[in-house]
Formats: C-alpha cells, structure tokens, sequence
C-alpha cells in the first residue's frame, strides 16, 4: 500500500507490523510522536500489546528488558539525552543477547539545548554491542526497522538493534512510501523463538549473576563473531527483503556511482540524498565521484570500505559527529580499516542540525579534489570543520 | 492458615547451603522464606547489591529461584516488562523484585515509584539492611540517623532514615506491609496475602546486617527482635484500604510494653559513640513515628 507519512509514523507502522507485544514510551523531541502513534495503535485495538508509560528513558529499556527476558518481541524509541541516559542499560541489553529494537531519532546533544540532528548520540553507543543503521529516507526507516527484527532475533545473531534517522529531517517530513501487507511481513517475519533465554516460573536460572573473568571476556567474544555473522545475515536479509518488496538496498553500504569512481565520498543518514545530488552535477561536469553511503555502523563494512576506496584516488568522510582531540568519528574508523592505502579527507559539518545543501557538497567535494590533484601526497591529519555563520573553515 | 511447622515443611527453594553470603545474613532468611512461600510460581529481579553476590559465581548458584540480575536502577522497570511479557503469553508467574534499600529507596527510587503508580502486577521486596552494606557499608537514605558508616564514619549520620513504606502507600497501591526477618511466619503470610492481591505490593523487610551494623553474627535475629519489642521498627500492613499494626507489633502501641531503646542500640557497634541525649532524642523519634502511624490508621479507617 502506498502512503505518505513522516518517519516517525512509519515506524511506528513498521512496529505494528512486526507484532511487537510489548512496548515501553518516555517521551523526548524528536521522538516523541513514535510513541504517541503507538499509544494510538494500542488504545484504539488496532495493535494488541502491552503498552508502558515509563518515569525515565533509562526505565524505558529497562522495561523492554524485562519483556524481551520474558520472552516477548519489544520496541521503545530514544533520542539525544535519552539515549545518554540509557547508556547504562544499553550495555546490560546487548551483554544479555536479548534481541531488542530500538529507534533512535538523532539529535545533538546540549548544552544549549537544541532538538536538530546531528549523529553524535547514536554514535556514543557503538562499542556496546548493538548492531545499529542509519537510514536516508521514510521508506528506508520503515524498511530497516521491520528487517532489524529478523536481523536481530536470527539466532546467528541475537543482538539488539537500532534504526537511526535524523530528527526532523527524517523524523517530520512526510515522504511516500510503500508499505506491505500483514499477510506479506507474517510470512516473512514469524514469532520470535524463545531465544537465547526466556525467563520461567519453576525454571531456577540465573542471568546475568558473576562469572569468572574469563568468561567475562568470553562472552564478549561471543558478541564479537555474532557481529561478525551479522554482516552476511543482514545482506541476506536485504536481499530476501527485495525479492519480497522490490526494495534492496546493498546491505551494509549503499554503493551510488562508485565502480568507476577516483574519488569516493563516504557519509550516512538523511544528507546522503543530498550527496547523491551533488555527485550528479559532479558526473555531469566530469568528476569521477561516487558515494559509499554506510547504512550500518556497527557492524561496520571494512570490507566495502576496503573494496571501494582502495582503488580510488583519495576518500572524503562527512562527519555529522566528532569525537574531540581526534577527528570525525566516521572518518577515524574509516582511515583505520584503509591504514594509508588511500588518503583521506575528514570533514565535520552539519552538527546541531546545521544545514548542508547539495551545492555546499558539490563545491566541498570540488575543492577536495583540486586540493589532492594539487599536492598527491597531501596528508590531511586535521579535520576540517565546516562552519557555518562567522566560524572559520 | 500459615503455620510454622507448616512454612517449615516447604520445599525449600530459595538459598542453598553454603552460599557466599556473610554468615548470619539475613537477606539468606528472607529469600528463604520469600523460596518457601513462592516456590515455582517466582521469577526474581535483583538489581545490585548483596544478593548479587548470595546468587553465586558461575557455574555455581546460590539461590534456587530464577533470577534475573539486574543493574541498580532498574528493578521496576524491569520487573514491569517482565510482567507484561507474561501477561501477553497468559504466562502465570509471580514476579518478585528482591531489593536492597539503595535500590529501591534511593537510586531505583524513580522506578520503584513508576512501577507503583502503574499498579504493576508484581511484589517488591526491600530487605533493608540500612546502608549500602555490598560496597562496605556506606550510609544510605534508610540508614537511621546517627549510625556510623563509611561515609558517616565519626558522627554518625546527620540525616533521618527515609520511611519508603508510608512513601510507597501514599502511592494508593493495594497492599504495602513492613516485616522483618525475625518474624518469618508474619512475613511468610505477608508474602502469600501480597500474592493473592492483583497490582503492585509492597514489603518493606527489616534486616539486621552484622558486619554492617557492627554486631557478633549469632545476633541477627535478636537484634530484629529487639528492633521490633523496642518500637524501633513496626509492623504493619495495609490491604483492602485498611491500614493495621499486625499482630506482633500491637503491645508496642502501648509505649509502655516496649523494652527500653537502649538494649537494641548497645548490642550494634554503628550506635556505640551515641551520647543519653542522643539516645533520649531516638526515644522520641520512635513515640513520634507510632503517632504519626496511629493517626494514620485512624484518619484513612474512618467509615
């Protein structure tokens, strides 16, 4: 069914979807109407689930928890300083091996406060052990949403999830989109199986209890190769997704013009749309660019990244988030899987919801050129900060 | 009815012998009892504190219950969903959270309170031990005033002991009762009445810690009955919008019943620096905590 509806509508039909059982809502821009929508759903019958108005975010995932430990399928959504304050129950979900799904509506972190995106939240919690997305558009949210299901719960997996899509941008702009049938999403995405762990009445068993050292480490070990698997199961997800849909995406990244590229663009989220208008006017003057959009971050395709920016010239990372004293935190991991094969350009713009069109990519991407056309060995240690309204670049 | 030698014929599931908590510790008592009364139909949250250690070290375990171990402040929430998950599956399981005083009273306070004002179908146990005894006794918002801890280690506690039960019943929740580990058949019943009742219950347990408190090990016991046969702390329960001191509290209504502060004080190491006005000054507080509850029960019994 085709309709047209803002992002965080079409999560929430993509939670309804999937069946959730139990979902757990704390309110925070931009997130706020996901559960709102849901708190809808489950009033009006439309979707049988529990439905808990939680005093915290922290609460919130601790909540679903509980629920995914008692064996249900769960949703709750965050943004910013929720996310932050969820920090703790982040890790305690992922170490657990419950698969959880959770969106994440992007939005910098204060002071001053601020409710427009940036990538700095979601991008704190990628050592935790969750495989987190990024989308580009309505339909990609919807989509990644309802896979994340079936990507998480796959018992090659058993990780939770989040689905990040930049406030506002994403979140309260209405797109069109198509939707499947629940008939369609039944057939592809059955009941969650009791896994790894349902908690049971009469059953005594512990999670969760101390553990020698070793297997502290071991069970973080375990996390890290079901990481590893992840890589294939959400490329064949995409896949069987597209045989289902129409819509196929390229699994970890989104690969826009790169086969013959020199020069390859590396960004994520809602201003890759703008990238790839910016690489079309580039094409059509004769620049040999291509944008390798990275749809997940965790796990993180070293191996598209690897595959397309080696044979390139020089690679160009747009950062919606720094890490300080080091650089662009897309561009840091990226330099370190290509470890100077290729070089590579760090740029930090867009933080706080500061807005990039794509004429300010296209002449970006230009001067990125002419810089490395100037000087081939130009080592480009520092980030380039592209501020906006009196800063200095 | 409970009885005794009916509450000791249970199964035991709940601690098993030689478990890693201190010895004499009461959380042992009370899980015990909690195992005993509940027995199949548990499922047990327990965010940090000791009973994360009674529980065991893997591949071992030290309670015999299913046990979801959780981080500090999130109990509530946890047990909530957990709930919620059950109901979804028609699953009839008793969901318990087993806490200590710092993770219902002071940082799982907020979801102690959410999970209440949703009247979630679960029963939160507090054994309260008075301090954040787990990480060596450092005060707590239940540590009476004066006590000597870690973090209140010359003069003692400056501030008072926080009341979570009278907290938790201006929540209008349906059952909240305070208990102790000294009177295993009162609490036994209370468990069993709080799991008959639909929504949120409350047990605020009393429990006496020797290393925490400072007192020779075989005291436990004693010292939960001195608190309660000095006034000190009790017992009572609230349910079907009545609120009663139980049965073994009743005498001590009469202040003169009560045996005299100073034999629960002298036996605790935490109290040893107090000074008779101090003492004095406890007395006080205790006829004024029975006021406070007299009226109370007075006010919300009316017809």
């Amino acid at each position: 069914m085709r309709k047209v509806l803002i992002g965080n509508v079409a999560i929430a039909e993509a939670v309804k979807l999937a069946r959730v059982e139990v979902i757990s809502a704390y309110p925070i821009t931009p997130q706020t109407i996901i559960v709102e929508k849901l708190a809808e759903m489950v009033d009006s019958g439309e979707l049988n689930a529990k439905y808990i108005r939680v005093d915290s975010e922290h609460s919130a995932l601790a909540a679903v928890y509980g629920a995914s430990a008692g064996g249900s399928r769960v949703f709750t959504a965050t943004s910013s300083h929720g996310l932050l304050y969820m920090y703790e129950m982040l890790w305690w979900i992922a170490n657990s091996r419950l698969p959880v799904v959770m969106s994440v509506v992007t939005r910098s972190l204060g002071p001053p406060w601020n409710i427009h995106t940036d990538h700095q939240d979601a991008l704190t919690i990628r050592d935790a052990g969750w495989i987190i997305g990024f989308a580009e558009n309505v339909q990609e949210v919807f989509d990644m949403t309802l896979q994340a299901y079936k990507i998480s719960e796959d018992k090659r997996v058993l990780l939770p999830s989040i689905i990040a899509l930049d406030g506002f941008i994403l979140s309260h702009t209405a797109e069109p989109l198509e939707i499947p049938s629940q008939s369609e999403v039944d057939g592809w995405l059955p009941p969650r199986e009791p896994l790894p762990f349902v908690m049971k009445p009469g059953e005594s068993f512990a999670v969760g209890n101390l553990g020698p050292d070793e297997v502290t480490m071991e069970l973080r070990w375990y996390i890290w190769r079901a990481m590893e698997r992840a890589k294939k199961i959400i490329e064949d997800v995409d896949k069987e997704y597209g045989e289902l849909t129409g819509r196929e995406y390229g699994g970890l990244t989104e690969k826009y013009r790169v086969d013959d590229a020199d020069y390859i663009v590396l960004g994520m989220g809602s201003w890759s749309g703008d990238m790839k208008e910016a690489i079309d006017v580039l094409r059509d003057e004769g620049y040999k660019v291509g944008l390798l959009r990275i749809r997940y971050v965790r796990p993180f395709p070293m191996e598209d990244i690897l595959k397309y920016c080696v044979p390139a010239k020089a690679v160009l990372v747009y950062d919606r988030a720094v890490s300080m004293g080091y650089g662009g935190i897309l561009a840091g991991e990226a330099s370190s899987i290509l470890r100077g094969k290729t070089p590579l350009k760090s740029v930090v713009a867009g933080l706080g919801g500061v807005d990039m069109r794509s004429e300010e990519f296209v002449d970006s991407i230009k001067r990125f050129i002419e810089e490395y056309e100037m000087d081939k060995d130009v080592e480009w240690l520092n980030t380039y900060w592209l501020l906006k309204g009196g800063g200095e670049g | 009815m409970m009885s005794l030698p009916k509450l000791s014929s249970y199964e035991t599931r709940g601690t098993l012998p030689g478990n890693p908590a201190c010895p004499a510790c009461p959380h042992n008592i009370g899980l015990k009892i909690v195992g005993k009364v509940l027995g199949d139909r548990a499922v047990v949250v327990v965010p940090a504190g000791c009973t994360s250690i009674i529980s065991g070290v893997w591949p071992k375990a030290g309670i015999d219950l299913p046990i979801l171990h959780v981080p500090f402040a999130s109990a509530g929430a946890v047990a909530s969903g957990l709930k919620a998950a059950y109901q979804m599956k028609g699953e009839d399981a008793v969901v318990v959270v087993w806490s200590g005083d710092g993770g219902a009273a002071d940082i799982g306070f907020a979801t102690l309170s959410g999970a209440a004002i949703r009247n979630e179908d679960i029963i939160v146990i507090v054994s309260d031990n008075e301090a954040y005894m787990n990480t060596g006794i450092q005060a707590s918002g239940t540590t009476p005033w004066k006590a000597l801890t870690t973090t209140s280690p010359i003069h003692g506690k400056t501030e008072e002991k926080k009341d979570l039960a009278l907290i938790m019943l201006m929540h209008k929740i349906p059952y909240v009762a305070t208990a102790s580990i000294a009177y295993p058949l009162d609490f036994a019943q209370k468990i069993n009445r709080a799991a008959e009742i639909r929504g949120f219950k409350f047990i605020h347990l009393h429990s006496p810690c020797p290393p925490g408190w400072r007192f020779e090990g075989g005291k436990t016991v004693e010292i939960g009955k001195l608190a309660v046969e000095t006034g000190a702390w009790i017992l009572w329960e609230y349910k079907d919008g009545k609120l009663e001191i139980s049965p073994t509290s009743r005498k001590y209504i009469d202040r003169n019943n009560r045996k005299p502060i100073k034999e629960y004080l002298k036996l605790q190491g935490r109290f040893k620096h107090l000074k008779e006005d101090d003492i004095k000054f406890i007395k006080e507080k205790i006829d004024n905590n029975w006021n406070y509850l007299l009226h109370l029960i007075e006010t919300l019994n009316k017809p």
